[in-house]
């Protein structure tokens, strides 16, 4: 799984390396919009960062090139500019999905991770985990084959944390992740907590091997140990 | 006090100064006139009187003045040699008046050709100067009168013309907002006064206005440029709390500024959300049906709502149907169901009224908020720390572009309502 990363800010470039290394996952980045274009050129890759401004070029122009080789698949535009036009532009150009700056590494890992199912399993989207087992298609979860009955939001926060398993997961990133951005109150917090307290009590209750840790002050972690 | 009516009262007020002063130069001068013309008279009749005398020596013993308008007297040669002209204003009894009544008098001598001297009194009826002062007050009061009364009459028809570029150019102003896209116009005037106000004005607005975009911009920009360097900070301590065995005291504070740091990130969207709304950067326009967006949003507030024990219910009495860009009717109804939310104390009741051209959200809690100020950027009625105190400043940006009507009121209930 080889990944290319164009973002021409040294230090977001090396945490989205660093973050994406963990996932076992081939990293290459390229700084400016010459030699993106070189590696876009030469390499393919199952899924490229891609940011819009970029030194010596917008990053809308490697996305053109990138259409007219018939290879857009995978393109997760990454931009500062949060602006309707570059994600309608860039959606319209066959880029695969749209991330605005700033971002969390969960969220990210799990729009990558999603871009790579629906590369890889053409038809069954399913991913298992232990005795756990998801069936994005049909919205399924079942542990031991026996299913789960999950809500719409449990099931967003599991496959969440399952697309970051055994990584940290802050709270406001599985917040912003399931309820979108507009839940931004103090006690929003807590209210997580209680669905994260529900879910917990289904996986066991069905005997899951995985659970959902708690790190104290900032999020959560699943872990498959 | 208006302008015309200024004008009016200071004239009016010059005008009595300058018509007394004019009239009392007008009455001496006439009085002068009339004692002037009736001395020649007096001198005239002298020079007759004594004419007649030499001719008809039976009229020296007319020593009174009765049916004629003379008299005469002997006196002695000294009192003659010593003599001089007078005229003199007297009084006199008049049987037709019935009354004393002014008289012109001139005192004389002469020598009669007899060889004796003699005193000659001719007299002559004056103006009564009561009257004429009467006559005259009357004549300047009317001609006062008729002085205002055209002023104010001209005033009106012709200054009402004259100032109407003024009024326009006011209107303008008034209806002008610094953050109108287009330029200030003001309707063509030939008063020079007024072309250099209407110059004026523009030179100031267009100077404000550049002050005010750029200071627009850079809010825009800043908070652009904060987007990075806050994402960083955010990832990489996620990293640091993941990568090193911390213990739970170190991890706290991790999280801890990552909660303040993604606060700032929050207030950054908001900015940046207002900046763009205020821009009209939201183009695309379609029918969105507002009863479907909340009905989205209710779902999606759903677990919060039952979390927090709160009644989210919706009463449907029509469609809503408004041609607008669809997220920002989705921001606009998040960001009034979010607040109700927010405010409603728990076992609450927030409810959702949805009529053809106007929704309102009503909420339970808390006492009347201050309606002159919850619109305003970073307005927090609570100590909430967890609002950004935009959320409402972005509901009313949102109003203001597509030009909804919205208010707040309060009868035991805080209603905001949205007209379309």
């Amino acid at each position: 799984m080889k990944i290319l990363v164009i973002e021409d800010e040294a230090d977001l470039r090396d945490i989205l390396t660093q973050s994406l290394e963990k996932e076992n996952f081939v990293v290459e980045s390229a700084s400016d919009f010459i030699s993106a274009m070189d590696k876009v050129g030469v390499y393919d890759y199952d899924c490229i960062l891609l940011d819009i401004n970029l030194p010596g070029g917008s990053g809308l122009d490697i996305l053109q090139e990138l259409k007219k080789a018939g290879k857009t698949d995978g393109v997760i535009i990454i931009s500062a500019r949060n602006s309707v036009d570059d994600k309608v532009e860039g959606l319209a150009l066959g880029a695969d999905d749209y991330l605005a700056k700033p971002f969390h590494t969960a969220e990210l890992t799990a729009r990558v991770k999603s871009v790579m199912r629906r590369k890889q399993f053409n038809g069954s989207n399913l991913i298992t985990l232990r005795n756990l087992s998801v069936d994005f298609d049909k919205r399924l979860v079942s542990i031991n084959d026996t299913p789960v009955e999950l809500n719409r939001k449990e099931f967003d926060i599991l496959t969440y944390f399952m697309a970051n398993k055994n990584r940290l997961v802050s709270k406001t990133a599985l917040a912003e992740h399931v309820w979108g951005d507009q839940i931004d109150e103090a006690d929003s917090y807590e209210f997580i907590y209680s669905q994260i307290k529900n879910l917990r009590k289904k996986l066991k209750t069905h005997g899951s091997e995985v659970e959902i840790q708690a790190i104290y002050g900032i999020g959560y972690k699943l872990n498959d140990a | 006090m208006k302008l015309h009516n200024y004008t009016v009262l200071y004239l009016s007020g010059a005008m009595f100064v300058v018509l007394s002063i004019w009239a009392a130069i007008f009455y001496i001068n006439m009085l002068d006139e009339i004692h002037d013309s009736i001395d020649d008279g007096l001198n005239n009749s002298k020079i007759l009187i004594i004419n007649k005398v030499s001719e008809d020596s039976s009229l020296l013993y007319k020593d009174n003045f009765l049916e004629s308008n003379y008299r005469i007297r002997e006196v002695r040669k000294e009192d003659y040699l010593d003599f001089k002209d007078t005229f003199t204003d007297t009084l006199l009894y008049t049987e037709y008046e019935a009354d004393y009544e002014p008289f012109r008098m001139l005192t004389t001598v002469f020598a009669a050709p007899n060889g004796k001297f003699y005193k000659l009194r001719v007299i002559s009826s004056m103006v009564e100067e009561d009257d004429l002062i009467e006559d005259l007050l009357y004549s300047l009061l009317w001609l006062y009168i008729i002085l205002i009364v055209s002023m104010v009459a001209i005033n009106y028809l012709l200054l009402g013309r004259i100032w109407r570029s003024f009024y326009s150019t006011l209107k303008a102003v008034r209806g002008y907002k610094i953050s109108d896209k287009q330029d200030i116009r003001f309707e063509k005037t030939r008063v020079s006064e007024f072309k250099r106000l209407q110059e004026t004005l523009q030179d100031l607005i267009r100077s404000n206005k550049e002050v005010f975009l750029a200071q627009k911009q850079f809010i825009e920009n800043a908070s652009h440029e904060l987007q990075t360097p806050l994402a960083i900070s955010i990832n990489k301590l996620e990293l640091l709390a993941e990568k090193h065995p911390l213990n739970d005291d170190q991890l706290q504070q991790i999280g801890a500024v990552i909660e303040n740091l993604e606060r700032l990130t929050r207030l950054n969207k908001s900015l940046l959300l207002l900046s763009k709304i205020d821009n009209r950067q939201f183009e695309q326009s379609e029918a969105a049906d507002m009863n479907a967006v909340i009905y989205k949003l209710a779902e999606d507030f759903e677990e919060l709502a039952e979390y927090r024990r709160l009644q989210l219910h919706i009463e449907e009495d029509g469609r809503c149907v408004y041609t607008m860009n669809r997220t920002l009717a989705e921001v606009l109804f998040t960001n009034l169901i979010k607040n109700a939310l927010a405010h409603t104390e728990s076992g609450g009741l927030v409810k959702i009224h949805i009529r053809n051209t106007q929704v309102c959200i009503e909420n339970s809690g808390g006492p009347a908020l201050d309606t002159t100020r919850i619109f305003q950027r970073f307005y927090k009625e609570s100590g909430d720390a967890g609002s950004t105190g935009l959320g409402l400043a972005i509901v009313k940006s949102i109003a203001a572009v597509y030009g909804f009507s919205l208010n707040y009121s309060y009868n035991g209930l805080h209603r905001f309502c949205v007209h379309f």
